[in-house]
């Protein structure tokens, strides 16, 4: 089935919200209640049998503040589907598609432990990269590059990193490249 | 043949006695027989594989006999970036290695956290284990490493052998 009758089945199935095509790629904006249905829709009806990816966006200091996008491929025409769809601050659980795709448990497991968005059905939704016991979501746009101090007595800590006057950290100026970078400075 | 042999001059062994201090010839046997720990944690363990195989051939310093148990060496190469999630680990395996031990931070990682300025990212494996040798690079060639290592047994000649024995050991004594 070629996108564009993939696209054509899901509105008329589907409350699409808005439908974006740039560069060949399709997108569309659905309401994040229907994203199991769909994901159910797609990987049946529509054949879009794997799911490359699940990501989430902070867009800080919008409302809804975050943004979940899932990637679904197509092996019959090789044909390719980005799902968007927002979730707002105060509510931050979004239904999970791991049960339609297997590969959506540890994607989701990321977009928890990365941005606290928690999934209702998720049969394991535990902390992926960090431990368990790390207070913050450090792939927020709130939450510093440096990082915050904290600790879980025997199993990791953290301190804050500065960012500033290390010797891999390049002077902002008009100078040329090779003056600006650390190495071209005197050590002090 | 004389009746009595002298006691201070033998022809039979002339030659095969060496007169030396103990804390010399222990330095000696130490420095040309490190065990390596290796902590080979990203892309520096690549080129500490590469100095154990056989165009650097870290046997040529003895120090070929990477074992995996730190309870059998002598001196962890932390080699890549140590993240905070690996960091007590490194510890612990560095607690568990016996005295006299050495650490070498190979690479820009291990000595300062290097291009990682993030909340991930442990600034240094020094903030946790003392460090004897830094090497800089990312990630260092060979040559350094085997350069790093060279230093290493320089700085344990230097070491008074028998003083420094167990000197943890009897520092946790009197704490």
């Amino acid at each position: 089935m070629a996108i564009a009758d993939a696209v054509r089945a899901l509105e008329g199935k589907f409350k699409i919200l808005a439908k974006t095509e740039f560069r060949g790629e399709t997108t569309l904006t659905i309401e994040r209640e229907a994203i199991h249905d769909l994901a159910l829709f797609c990987r049946d009806d529509l054949g879009f049998t794997y799911l490359v990816d699940v990501s989430s966006v902070d867009y800080f200091g919008e409302e809804p503040r975050f943004e979940m996008v899932y990637e679904l491929v197509q092996f019959e025409k090789n044909e390719h589907l980005r799902v968007k769809f927002r979730v707002s601050e105060d509510d931050l659980t979004v239904p999970t598609v791991s049960d339609v795709w297997p590969t959506a448990d540890w994607h989701e497991r990321e977009v928890f432990d990365m941005m606290g968005i928690r999934f209702n059905g998720h049969p394991d939704l535990r902390r992926i990269l960090m431990w368990e016991g790390y207070p913050y979501y450090p792939l927020r746009k709130d939450f510093p590059l440096a990082g915050r101090p904290s600790d879980v007595p025997g199993v990791a800590f953290t301190k804050a990193a500065p960012l500033e006057g290390g010797p891999f950290v390049t002077v902002p100026s008009t100078a040329t490249t090779k003056d600006r970078e650390p190495r071209a400075r005197p050590l002090s | 043949m004389p009746a009595e042999a002298p006691v201070a001059y033998d022809s039979k062994i002339e030659g095969n006695v060496i007169i030396t201090r103990i804390d010399a010839a222990m330095n000696w046997m130490r420095k040309n027989s490190l065990w390596p720990m290796p902590m080979g944690l990203a892309c520096c363990a690549i080129e500490l594989m590469a100095t154990g195989a056989s165009r650097f051939d870290i046997a040529r310093f003895g120090a070929e006999v990477m074992r995996f148990s730190p309870r059998q060496s002598d001196v962890m190469i932390v080699a890549g970036t140590v993240t905070y999630k690996m960091a007590l680990a490194v510890k612990r395996i560095w607690d568990q290695m016996c005295e006299p031990k050495w650490c070498i931070a190979m690479g820009a990682c291990a000595s300062t956290g290097g291009m990682y300025r993030s909340y991930a990212v442990l600034q240094g494996i020094d903030q946790l284990i003392p460090v004897d040798v830094y090497i800089s690079g990312c990630p260092p060639r060979p040559e350094a490493l085997l350069e790093g290592l060279m230093r290493l047994q320089r700085k344990i000649d230097t070491e008074p052998a028998l003083h420094d024995q167990k000197k943890q050991f009897f520092a946790e004594l009197r704490a």
